[in-house]
């Protein structure tokens, strides 16, 4: 099991959950194992080719999966997987 | 037995190796090595070897492990004519220094030589007073106070991240800070945006947070654009400025910001925050990310609601933003590792930091190798649309908000 960051945006969709540890021995298999349990984020995550959303970074133990293999990126027991949408708040 | 002066002199030559001024010269270019002022601080502040610490030759005891803390690191000393830094360089090689060399004929036949040298900008009395606390910081030191006072900020929005960085640049004598900003202040920003009062609601934020940087620190000018950023303007408002924070709500505002900046060699400071929550990073053009790599698009509005929608606790942004004055800081004295090709998450509630490895993505349309060739041929690359526009049959994640609150 990794365990997977919900960022706040997303949180009303995973049941308000913040961390969820999930099964999968890749990116791609943790994130599925995710939408599976939460299907609203589906649309959040993944683009209608099946690829992550432009505006959505993942990154595992720090590192963007986008040079890693993105989601073919191995997945080990322990690492800690980050979900990272942008974020507009500031001035306000 | 008592010695003379002229036995101490000889002593100290056996001891001490001596250097011509172009050796210590082409010392200087060797970045291990550390160059070191003994003078008085009278004599410094008339010109100094640009690059020397300054550390008395009174204090040299007291202070030289500030400023060269490696016993091993290769020293060379000067005064004003080579005696005082060879009874210096005694003192050092006493403490364990191993390489010490004094420079002969001192900073005076430094400067017959035509040798470069500078005069440092002269603090007001007022001014060591108001600063002390840096002054006695040797990376800020009298140099780098200058430094700040001849620095120019630009912030974009005076609100929640904007308020603490307006008031900490002030603080700190940033001596031009610049803010663009368009609202009023509304007694809802109050919460956070502690750069404005309850007496100034209705005012201009411009004017609001003008009038409470001049209360702080006279010695800073203010100049106010009371008006939106946005492509048409955005060149003209950035230039001159050494540092840019970006302070804004709208990603239209963000991709507007970023791609002026890289084009200017601007570094950006950016954070967001969303309730319990931010981010931060900065830009530095060409050294690390943009805000293009980083998010090549925009979220759906839906995805990403300003505080405005979201609400966000008060202490957030004024976390935030006082890590990107800290940031600003440290890029305008040259000290420290920004976080260039970093990005901090923090977390209010589990009061933790995540930090993630940010790269430049090398088909970015606005700092890749192409993008700037494309601009210098006068033919920019297309950038994908600003303006977030809601996905197909994307899910609404938020509860709608009973009630929304002003920005």
């Amino acid at each position: 099991m990794s365990t997977v960051r919900v960022p706040p945006v997303l949180r009303a969709q995973a049941g308000g959950a913040k961390a969820l540890d999930l099964p999968g021995g890749t990116v791609g298999e943790v994130l599925a194992a995710l939408v599976a349990a939460h299907p609203g984020l589906s649309d959040q995550l993944f683009a209608a080719d099946g690829t992550l959303n432009r505006f959505v970074n993942v990154y595992v133990d720090g590192q963007d999966v986008r040079y890693t293999g993105d989601l073919g990126t191995a997945v080990g027991e322990r690492d800690e997987i980050v979900i990272l949408p942008a974020m507009a708040g500031g001035a306000g | 037995m008592s010695k003379t002066f002229s036995d101490l002199m000889r002593e100290a030559r056996a001891e001490i190796r001596e250097v011509t001024p172009l050796e210590a010269d082409a010392l200087r270019g060797n970045p291990r090595a550390a160059l070191v002022d003994v003078r008085e601080e009278s004599e410094w502040e008339q010109g100094h070897i640009p690059g020397a610490h300054h550390v008395a030759k009174s204090y040299l005891e007291q202070q030289i492990e500030a400023y060269v803390p490696d016993r091993a690191t290769p020293v060379v000393l000067y005064c004003a004519g080579g005696v005082r830094s060879l009874f210096a360089g005694q003192t050092l090689r006493a403490m364990g220094y191993r390489d010490v060399v004094s420079m002969s004929g001192g900073f005076q036949q430094w400067k017959s030589l035509g040798l470069p040298w500078t005069q440092p900008s002269l603090l007001s009395e007022e001014q060591k007073r108001r600063y002390s606390r840096h002054l006695l910081i040797p990376e800020v030191g009298a140099e780098g106070q200058a430094k700040l006072l001849g620095s120019k900020v630009l912030l974009v929005g005076a609100g929640g991240l904007g308020s603490p960085a307006a008031l900490y640049l002030a603080a700190a004598g940033v001596g031009t800070i610049g803010i663009v900003d368009f609202d009023v202040v509304d007694l809802s920003n109050l919460q956070r945006q502690v750069v404005h009062t309850t007496g100034r609601i209705g005012e201009k934020k411009v004017v609001s947070a003008t009038a409470a940087i001049n209360a702080l620190n006279p010695d800073v000018e203010v100049v106010a654009h009371d008006e939106v950023l946005g492509p048409a303007n955005v060149a003209q408002l950035i230039a001159g400025y050494d540092v840019i924070l970006d302070g804004t709500d709208t990603f239209e505002t963000r991709y507007t910001l970023n791609d002026a900046a890289v084009a200017a060699g601007i570094p950006v400071i950016h954070a967001s925050v969303f309730r319990f929550e931010g981010q931060l990073t900065t830009f530095v053009p060409f050294e690390g990310p943009c805000y293009r790599c980083l998010y090549p698009t925009p979220p759906p509005p839906e995805l990403a609601p300003g505080c405005s929608v979201a609400g966000v606790l008060g202490v957030v942004p004024g976390i935030m933003g006082l890590l990107q004055t800290n940031e600003a800081l440290k890029v305008l004295l040259g000290i420290g590792d920004t976080l260039a090709g970093r990005l901090l998450l923090f977390d209010a509630l589990d009061a933790s930091f995540t930090e993630l490895k940010l790269r430049r993505d090398p088909t970015c349309p606005a700092c890749s190798d192409a993008a700037v060739a494309a601009r210098a041929a006068g033919a920019p690359l297309a950038v994908p649309s600003a303006t977030p526009t809601a996905t197909e049959g994307l899910v609404f994640p938020f509860p709608a908000p009973t009630r929304e609150v002003p920005a």
